[in-house]
């Protein structure tokens, strides 16, 4: 351990963040005056209204993290940010193309799904702004943690219990509707399950890390000790069989196994995992006829392109002539795709703006997922490490998992795209989640409350001799 | 726990490195065959954006792109209906296109590379997507709508030309079909206008002028006059006339037309035959002429060549010639004498314009947005049938023919006309095909247009209502302001 007695006075980078939100707003209003000029015969003042909605939100949100967690992260909103003001443009363009010609710039501001999704965005950047002011320690969530996990498993629950009037939008039954409106418990769920499973594995690590036989040298834990993991096991199939969401099934153990091999370190644990995956992934094959089907389809796309496949195929299409460089905003036919604004959003943007321009978004995710694992790396206690490193898989997970699937790499699942989807319920939970990372990379960054009390090897984290 | 956590971290990098290396895959290495999957509207779609340039007749549009409040944003749509149908062609979502507005889809289209300079500058100083260019054809607007309508209720073609450039100055089929509900954007309108003309037995969206081929009968015998006169024979060499000819090598006698006699002394002159159209004497001269030097008339009258105007032109053939037999049923255009419509006026061209044949053409001009010529037609020889003296004293014969033989219904008052008349059999038992050949123009000028009427199994009469039909339409021509 070779860290300095005193820690040299860090700077919160406020200002990065500042110009990188700049940057932000200009992309997207360079982005939507492309997408009017290609759609129409001029541009109108939409882009301008928009661009200056973005800025106001955002600014307000800056002025909040500079108040309420000023050491945090300078680079994670603005990469959100970027991927909000992209979604939405694209959304405003996928609205363009929906609707008929004369009637597209009547209107000199974002109407329609691009409009619901602005309001969204405020809503999502009120909650993270609440996250901040709330929770002034993460750690204080360690507390709350089987209150969270009970409500995270009822939201779960509750679209399996409603009747499927209720909560059932094309086969999957995620939704909980009333009133005109319709909310997916489940984006809320996965923050609340992943805030309990770093409670839990926190506590109960010791035990888990156990090792009883070994085989082939890795340390396989005792049968008792299966306990846990059988339990999220049962449940994820258990969301699979009542809920038809294949997505979420995959995401919520994928998160859970990484989480618990994060706790103990223990390579075992990601064999035993992988195994039941397989085992439960070959039961729901055998079982359900829509699992079928998706496999089919991914396996051979073209066979029925005008019937199952047709979501896939026109997918592949899209990208395929975006090729390398893309169409151009608005110069592509994405709306061809089905759902084109929120699960296929990403062959939109394959098509609009090519590999380059999908590559770049990649890589702001894996930005994201960076500087959340980074700050698993540097935060002193082990409850944020787990759950930082939690909530960054969440989001690469779930990326790979919808980008894969509208890519054909993977059978496709129906999963949102971060921040970029159509969708309130996703937004939102995503700014909690992103308001929770950071809230904790404030506390890895900010210096010793009182530098000079400060006894440096006896107070030093047990986690930090773990290195 | 940050081993572990540094592990997630390359498994996620490991994640985002598979993404893009299939993203590579699909985008970039399997690009153009997904691209160009039959499946993928994308391209098709994209045509529809840029306003489609017009298909123009004396300065008025037959076809052309009109925006619309669909999700495509332009409609073709055809003034000139079903009289240009053929032409033009269709442009539809589901059937594709045909005629000029596949051979010119890339200026029409706007794509081609001769527009791309235009194309760059419009999109800056104009700043909206660019047009396609305009095709200005060669046709007559007053022969085209003279010749649709008096061929309507029959099936058959005509087809004129300029013989001095090769200029196509009317090219109408019948029966004919309306292109307009085929560029519809309603597919299942599209479906239901194709259905029935795709089933008709008429075969209305076959162009007859260029697509088929038939029989010629006696028009065949204007091959064979030149033939003769640039073997030592002149307009005013006697034949032998005999009332059944018997070709060698065979005992089966070739009659005359419904058995008449075309002379009493058993002779007439060259030129009297043709004007008679006196079969015996014709199978009797292509016997003497032989089976070589008929064919090589023919290949420089263009039989046999294969022809863009820009559309394909069918090829014609007069088939074997093996034997003397044979050559006697083909002098007189049967056997298997095939020749589209164009290709006989190509033969009435060749001697209206003193010998030379130009290739015929049917894009005047195409024009870049905003009447920039970018192509300008001009003419070409494609061959040298016979000297001009040749030529001369071949037009005398057929205008004999018009003024006092077998084709005076073709006259026109104040003008020169020659021509030919056929009556093609064609096999089992159906009605003939009427024929007329021919050209008008003013006493001691080259004619302005040649003409080929045929109507498909007129039987009896066929000949005579196809020389009435070309005489109207020759009028026609020459009476229009339009022609020069």
């Amino acid at each position: 351990m070779t860290a300095p007695v005193i820690a040299p006075q860090r700077r919160t980078r406020r200002g990065s963040e500042l110009f990188l939100l700049i940057f932000v707003v200009l992309l997207a209003a360079v982005v939507s005056v492309a997408i009017e000029g290609a759609l129409g015969e001029g541009v109108t003042p939409a882009p301008l209204w928009f661009a200056a909605t973005l800025a106001l939100m955002f600014g307000i949100t800056h002025v909040a993290i500079r108040l309420f967690a000023p050491y945090a992260d300078p680079v994670l909103f603005p990469l959100v940010a970027l991927l909000n003001g992209l979604g939405v443009a694209l959304i405003h363009r996928l609205d363009l193309a929906a609707a008929a010609p004369n009637e597209r710039f009547k209107v000199h501001f974002l109407t329609g799904n691009a409009s619901l999704q602005l309001a969204w965005t405020a809503v999502g950047l009120v909650l993270l702004i609440a996250v901040l002011v709330i929770i002034r320690d993460h750690r204080s969530l360690a507390r709350y943690s089987y209150t969270l996990g009970l409500v995270g498993l009822g939201l779960l629950a509750v679209p399996a219990l409603l009747p499927a009037s209720l909560s059932e939008v094309n086969g999957a039954r995620i939704w909980i509707r009333f009133a005109g409106f319709s909310i997916q418990p489940g984006e809320f769920a996965k923050i609340a399950v992943i805030v309990f499973f770093a409670s839990y594995l926190v506590a109960k690590r010791d035990v888990l890390s156990l090792a009883s036989r070994r085989i082939a040298g890795i340390d396989f834990p005792r049968g008792r000790d299966l306990g846990p993991v059988v339990v999220a096991w049962l449940a994820s199939l258990l969301v699979l069989i009542f809920e038809k969401d294949l997505g979420s099934s995959l995401l919520f153990f994928g998160i859970f196994i990484v989480m618990l091999y994060v706790a103990t370190q223990r390579t075992s644990w990601l064999l035993i995992g992988l195994m039941l995956f397989a085992g439960g992934a070959f039961v729901a094959w055998t079982l359900f006829a829509h699992v079928q089907d998706r496999v089919a389809i991914w396996l051979h796309p073209f066979k029925d392109a005008n019937g199952k496949g047709f979501q896939i195929v026109q997918a592949l299409y899209g990208l395929a002539t975006g090729r390398l460089f893309g169409t151009g905003p608005g110069a592509g036919r994405p709306e061809i795709v089905p759902y084109a604004n929120s699960d296929f959003i990403v062959a939109t943007i394959g098509e609009e703006l090519g590999l380059f321009g999908l590559t770049a978004i990649l890589v702001v995710y894996a930005l994201i997922v960076g500087r959340g694992l980074r700050t698993a790396l540097t935060v002193r206690d082990s409850f944020g490490k787990l759950l930082a490193a939690g909530l960054a898989f969440s989001m690469a997970l779930q990326v790979f998992v919808v980008v894969g699937g509208v890519t054909k790499l993977i059978p496709l699942t129906g999963l949102t795209t971060p921040f970029l989807s159509y969708g309130g319920s996703s937004l939102v939970a995503n700014y909690v989640l992103v308001g929770l990372l950071l809230r904790i990379s404030d506390a890895a960054r900010r210096p010793p409350a009182s530098q000079q009390a400060v006894q440096p090897l006896a107070n030093a984290p047990t986690e930090m001799v773990r290195l | 726990m940050n081993a572990p956590v540094r592990r997630v971290a390359v498994a996620v990098l490991v994640m985002f490195g598979l993404l893009f290396v299939n993203l590579n895959y699909v985008q970039f290495v399997q690009a153009d065959k997904l691209r160009r999957n039959d499946g993928n509207k994308r391209l098709l779609l994209q045509t529809y954006d840029r306003q489609r340039g017009s298909i123009v007749v004396n300065g008025k549009a037959v076809a052309v792109s009109i925006a619309t409040n669909d999700k495509l944003k332009y409609l073709r749509t055809y003034p000139g209906g079903p009289t240009y149908a053929h032409v033009t062609g269709y442009y539809s979502l589901v059937y594709g296109s045909s005629a000029i507005e596949k051979a010119e889809d890339s200026v029409l289209s706007g794509d081609d590379d001769r527009l791309l300079i235009r194309r760059v500058s419009d999109l800056i100083t104009k700043g909206r997507t660019p047009r396609g260019g305009d095709a200005v054809l060669t046709l007559n607007a007053d022969a085209q709508a003279m010749a649709t309508s008096l061929l309507r209720g029959r099936r058959g073609s005509v087809v004129a030309m300029d013989p001095r450039s090769g200029a196509i100055l009317t090219m109408v089929s019948s029966p004919t079909y309306d292109p307009g509900p085929l560029a519809s954007h309603d597919v299942a309108k599209i479906r239901a206008a194709w259905t029935p003309l795709a089933s008709n037995l008429q075969k209305p969206l076959l162009n007859r002028a260029i697509q088929e081929t038939y029989s010629i009968g006696s028009t065949m015998k204007v091959i064979i006059s030149a033939t003769a006169l640039q073997n030592g024979y002149t307009p005013s060499t006697q034949i032998p006339a005999p009332r059944t000819y018997t070709p060698p090598q065979t005992s089966v006698p070739l009659p005359n037309y419904d058995g008449t006699t075309c002379s009493g002394t058993g002779h007439q002159t060259l030129a009297d035959a043709l004007r008679v159209s006196c079969n015996t004497a014709f199978a009797g001269l292509g016997v003497k002429l032989g089976a070589d030097k008929i064919k090589a008339q023919a290949a420089q009258f263009g039989v046999g060549d294969k022809l863009s105007i820009p559309m394909r032109v069918a090829v014609s053939d007069l088939g074997q010639l093996a034997d003397p037999p044979q050559v006697a049923q083909s002098s007189i255009g049967q056997r298997d004498v095939r020749l589209t419509p164009l290709q006989n006026c190509m033969v009435a061209a060749a001697v209206a314009n003193n010998g030379t044949l130009n290739t015929p053409y049917l894009v005047q001009e195409l024009d870049a947005p905003g009447f920039q010529p970018i192509f300008r037609a001009s003419p070409t020889v494609l061959h040298h049938p016979m000297p001009a003296d040749v030529a001369s004293q071949l037009q005398g014969m057929m205008v004999g023919v018009v003024d006092s033989g077998t084709g005076t219904q073709a006259k026109v008052p104040g003008f020169v006309v020659g021509g030919k008349t056929g009556t093609a059999q064609n096999g089992n038992g159906s009605p003939d095909h009427g024929w007329f050949i021919g050209f008008a123009g003013k006493e001691g000028e080259a004619p302005p247009i040649a003409i080929a009427v045929v109507l498909e199994q007129a039987g009896r009469g066929g000949s005579h209502d196809a020389s009435l039909i070309a005489g109207k339409v020759m009028k026609a021509y020459l009476d229009s302001p339009a022609a020069r």
